[in-house]
């Protein structure tokens, strides 16, 4: 007979990061090649500049399934592209600050600035904002807005 | 009102005759008396239909993008709040100011029937507004209400004032009002993230997706809006998917930050009565705290907020309930 298995599953977050191709993935890759761990279930989606990201890719991010996204690129005035993070920078503080109005938990989602010569700042963020997620559970309200409490 | 639609149609009538403009924008009697629609009237028969009440509370400025590229000059009559979406369109290179004639015209806050039929009254053949006293007219009788309890909520919290004339019609002067528009906003942002999330779940589950607001907004005048590309994922209609509505609601939000004028509309026209412009507001009061007090629409030139930075801006992580720490 099979044995009834009492005890909870431990949640592992799915999370995605967008990082920008001149700083922040150069920091990942300076925190691999340095044997710095950070968890295997973020998922790095490489991007141009951290500007590229539409608010679109976040909310889709959790449409599909995240329990968490993070945004990382240049530090502000390191731009490769001299002026896109301070766009950026602008944009997700807005977009996050109405999340959170609507009422997503705000630790959710974050924004960090990793130049390319921080690995060690990299998977420290990382571990972090794991850690955080995995606190918060999993995302439920970025996805069944539509179905009532008890449905 | 009265005098002042006599005075409206007495110079659409001028306008039209001496050829000056070859249109002329404004509202047409609709089948109820708290139905007039806008329209474009192009000879002086027409405009036996023109109505200008206390139920006219459609923005005609979003009309002018199609009708400043026809051939001749457009005349249109804009309210105190429909100018700064003007301006606004103007600044998006989206209406030929040349093309256009604006009469400015006086508004006293409009009706909102909705608001009215709530109170129980049904049948209304018509109002008569005295200052803060509503009387409405049903088939069976009349009844007074206060007038703050049925205008439309884009009237009840408005402070504006005329930003583009050419010429005004203006027979009234408006109180002055003290109010604090974001008070609802506000309210909000003080109730914890599950009685929030609880408040916009219940409101943005009875959207239908018919795009209302949309495509009444100002300042949604893509020529390709994200919402018709199949692709997106974001185009399909109520049921498709649960998170769809939610989806729909904060992208558009997003979209019009920083260029919304904060006219009401979409909350005039939701079918489902959803307050949408505190999606908006919370970006406006956003923006206000972090980067400067900002009204879309004030001037016809300038960055918007979303399209300038400043090197010391606040960090993502810093601001909180839209304040920075």
């Amino acid at each position: 007979m099979q044995e009834v298995t009492t005890e909870k599953k431990e949640f592992v977050p799915n999370i995605v990061a967008f990082c920008c191709n001149w700083c922040s993935y150069a920091g990942a890759d300076l925190a691999g090649s340095s044997r710095l761990t950070y968890p295997a279930n973020v998922k790095i989606i490489r991007v141009p500049c951290s500007c590229r990201v539409n608010p679109m890719f976040v909310l889709k991010a959790f449409q599909q399934g995240a329990d968490g996204v993070i945004l990382c690129g240049c530090h502000p005035g390191d731009c490769h592209y001299v002026t896109g993070n301070y766009y950026t920078r602008r944009r997700m503080a807005l977009l996050y600050s109405f999340l959170n109005y609507m009422g997503i938990e705000k630790d959710r989602t974050r924004v960090e600035w990793v130049s390319a010569a921080e690995g060690a700042k990299f998977s420290a963020v990382m571990n972090d904002f794991v850690k955080t997620v995995t606190e918060l559970g999993e995302n439920k309200r970025l996805t069944d807005l539509r179905v009532k409490e008890g449905e | 009102m009265k005098d002042v639609a006599l005075k409206m149609i007495d110079r659409a009538k001028q306008l039209l005759e001496s050829g000056e403009v070859a249109r002329v924008i404004g509202w047409k009697k609709g089948d109820f008396c708290y139905d007039p629609t806008p329209a474009a009237f192009e000879t002086v028969e027409e405009l036996k239909d023109f109505v200008y009440d206390y139920f006219c509370g459609a923005n005609l400025s979003k009309y002018l993008i199609q009708m400043s590229k026809k051939e001749g000059k457009t005349a249109v009559f804009l309210k105190p709040c429909d100018t700064y979406s003007f301006n606004q369109l103007i600044k998006e290179h989206r209406i030929k100011r040349e093309n256009v004639y604006v009469i400015a015209v006086e508004c006293l806050g409009k009706l909102d029937i909705e608001k009215i039929k709530a109170q129980g009254i049904s049948f209304v053949t018509g109002v008569e507004v005295v200052e803060k006293d509503v009387k409405v007219f049903t088939a069976d009788g009349e009844t007074t209400l206060y007038k703050p309890d049925v205008v439309l909520s884009k009237c009840a919290t408005c402070t504006k004032t005329h930003q583009v004339k050419d010429e005004e019609i203006i027979l009234h002067e408006r109180p002055a009002k003290d109010v604090n528009r974001f008070e609802e906003v506000e309210k909000l942002e003080a109730m914890t993230e599950e009685e929030r999330f609880a408040f916009w779940r219940e409101q943005l589950s009875k959207c239908i997706r018919c795009n209302a607001c949309r495509n009444v907004c100002p300042a949604c005048s893509c020529l390709k809006c994200v919402f018709d590309n199949p692709s997106s994922g974001v185009a399909a209609k109520a049921n498709d998917d649960k998170f769809e509505e939610q989806l729909f609601h904060i992208i558009r939000a997003f979209h019009v930050a920083g260029r919304c004028t904060d006219c009401g509309e979409c909350s005039r026209v939701c079918p489902q009565n959803i307050p949408l412009h505190l999606l908006n507001r919370k970006f406006i009061k956003d923006i206000d705290n972090l980067y400067g007090e900002y009204q879309a629409g004030e001037t016809d030139e300038g960055k918007t907020p979303l399209t300038s930075y400043t090197e010391s801006d606040a960090e993502p992580k810093d601001v909180f309930n839209g304040e920075a720490k």
